[in-house]
């Protein structure tokens, strides 16, 4: 690796930031093959928006990953972590066999990501509905310093339900944090169902519109939809929530269909079901 | 800022919040910080809504760019100053030590201590400096929760001057600081900003026939009833446990050895504080003396002014002299 800035928004054929996608959610299902658990369908709801983030969006130096003038990218929903790991190392912030460890005695690498031992982490999380309000506090520090990076913060629809999430909102636009952009990952499920059941939270972008954020609304696996929509978010004069409306277990038919996927383990026959459907995709 | 003098006031007896403020002598955060901030660019200073309680609107007026309050919003507070952390800021944040250290406990844990955060808890009005307002805002609990927590640094001002000293000892920290602050009615203990060193004690008292080990208010009680107890015929040593966490074992075990008793005096509930950390440390080195915790019952306090609960519960001087005597009586 060189010590290259990767751009903010840079050239990316919109198919092969589709097949990044899909090679990230085999990564998933390859990693959990070592932990014997894990969050799949919480990946693959995000994995458009993470290949989307990692490989046009976000300005990184992986070089040097606590470069000041980064991109920050925090992940709300840290169960979902096992995707953004294959990313972080295929972009260079740390050895790729670091990901064979991954849940195995003193990794690195945990279910929820460790800022102190995971290069490109920006912040820690785990604790569904504090990673809005940490990333509240790195714009302001931003706006403090006047630094122009960028900081983007993912959160599930399941952690709308936090109290803390609406503190941070209010805080967000009390303070004007126009560099700051949420996205919902509003794939619709939390762990005992549909979201309607478990909790109510619709209509979400109205509720942001309400605490003074601007709002964008977008089918989250449309790549092309998702580049425009982070393209937007770049340009807004308020703190800026996408609301992506996105499918738990998306690409795999089985597991789209059930909240149980949530956290499981895919035996051989399923597992050789899973890959040979994205597999197809990929080489389409 | 909306807070205008009151002007219009016509009884001498009246006071509110902004008038009160100058009483409160022991409330220094601010003049440290706004020192601190005209020599460095890396200070911020959060609160939760109560700027004009703990003093740090001065700080404000003073530096309004480096200020954020959050609203009644503590959790959000508390994880704000970790994101600005992040960044390499080292911030202050500051409300009533029942929700910095019970309703913030997750935040604390996970945003600032695993995380090893530079963020400073400005925990004040700790113990049952609150008085009647009842157990809402009385922290009795703090140092046991903070204190179990990893990367986490627990220390206690006994007065105005040892909040500034703490404030300055901790500064370079690396990991997050719990700062365990009174009300800022006490009374002085040290007449200059301390030096402290980090991980010890400060002994203010020498004597050879039993120890006391206080911490916030506790120490000034201490005091008193070291000097109560001089008429007697006893020489007390009293040492200020202004570091809780790292704790002070080389000054616990050479005071059982010197002195063969003691005491320990704070403002907590009898489990996980001061003198639990004190206990497990001779429980640990096979030291058997004679030793006892004055502390507040395992229990909510009663509705009081301070100063009457403090009477109540024997956290003066005369209430440490007594539970002393028995102590060295058993």
């Amino acid at each position: 690796m060189d010590n290259a800035i990767l751009p903010r928004n840079r050239d990316a054929d919109i198919r092969q930031l589709e097949r990044k996608a899909d090679w990230i959610r085999l990564e998933t299902i390859r990693l959990v093959e070592i932990a014997k658990s894990g969050h799949y369908s919480s990946v693959f709801s995000c994995a458009e928006m993470f290949a989307a983030l990692y490989y046009h969006t976000l300005r990184l130096k992986p070089t040097e990953p606590g470069w000041a003038d980064r991109d920050r990218f925090l992940l709300g929903k840290g169960h979902a972590a096992i995707g953004q790991y294959p990313i972080l190392a295929e972009l260079g912030y740390f050895p790729t066999d670091w990901l064979d460890t991954y849940t195995r005695l003193g990794s690195p690498l945990g279910d929820h990501p460790d800022m102190n031992k995971v290069p490109g982490c920006d912040f820690s999380s785990g604790s569904i509905g504090h990673n809005l309000s940490v990333g509240v506090g790195i714009a302001l520090a931003a706006k403090m310093r006047r630094q122009d990076y960028l900081t983007w913060v993912m959160i599930g629809d399941g952690e709308l339900a936090e109290g803390q999430v609406w503190e941070a909102a209010m805080a967000a636009a009390q303070y004007g944090l126009s560099n700051l952009i949420g996205i919902v990952d509003a794939n619709g499920m939390g762990l005992d169902g549909d979201m309607p059941d478990v909790m109510g939270i619709e209509p979400v972008a109205a509720k942001f519109e309400s605490f003074g954020w601007s709002t964008d609304e977008i089918d989250g696996h449309d790549m092309e939809a998702v580049i425009a929509a982070f393209d937007r978010a770049q340009a807004a004069t308020r703190p800026h929530m996408i609301v992506a409306r996105t499918k738990k277990g998306k690409g795999v038919g089985f597991m789209e269909t059930t909240p149980y996927w949530h956290l499981g383990f895919l035996g051989p026959a399923d597992k050789a079901m899973a890959v040979a459907e994205i597999q197809a995709r990929i080489d389409a | 800022m909306t807070v205008t003098a009151p002007d219009s006031v016509l009884d001498p007896t009246s006071w509110n919040i902004l008038t009160s403020m100058p009483k409160l002598s022991a409330l220094t955060m601010s003049a440290e910080l706004e020192a601190l901030a005209a020599t460095r660019d890396d200070i911020v200073v959060l609160t939760a809504d109560l700027a004009s309680s703990n003093g740090l609107d001065a700080f404000q007026r003073a530096y309004p760019d480096r200020f954020v309050n959050t609203g009644i919003a503590e959790q959000n507070m508390m994880s704000i100053a970790a994101g600005m952390a992040s960044t390499g800021l080292i911030a202050f944040v500051s409300t009533f030590a029942s929700f910095a250290s019970l309703l913030c406990a997750e935040q604390l844990r996970t945003d600032l201590a695993y995380t090893k955060m530079k963020v400073r808890v400005l925990a004040h009005h700790a113990g049952i400096s609150m008085g009647f307002y009842g157990t809402s805002h009385h922290a009795v609990e703090d140092i046991a929760v903070t204190r179990a927590m990893g990367n986490m640094t627990v220390v206690s001002a006994c007065d105005g001057n040892a909040i500034r000293g703490l404030i300055r000892s901790t500064l370079d920290i690396d990991g997050p600081a719990y700062i365990r602050i009174g009300r800022g009615a006490e009374k002085p203990v040290y007449d200059t900003i301390p030096n402290f060193e980090h991980g010890r004690f400060v002994r203010l008292r020498e004597g050879r026939d039993a120890t006391l080990i206080a911490t916030g208010i506790g120490v000034k009680a201490a005091l008193d009833a070291a000097l109560a107890l001089e008429g007697d015929g006893l020489a007390v040593r009293v040492l200020d446990a202004a570091y809780i966490k790292p704790l002070d074992t080389d000054a616990i075990l050479a005071a059982a050895r010197e002195t063969g008793a003691i005491l320990t005096v704070e403002e907590h509930n009898p489990y996980g504080g001061l003198g639990s950390a004190v206990g497990e440390v001779l429980a640990e080195a096979g030291v058997g003396i004679r030793f006892a915790k004055k502390s507040l019952p395992d229990d909510y306090a009663l509705v009081a002014p301070p100063t009457h609960l403090y009477r109540h519960y024997g956290l003066t001087g005369e209430g440490v002299a007594t539970a002393l005597k028995q102590l060295l009586a058993r």
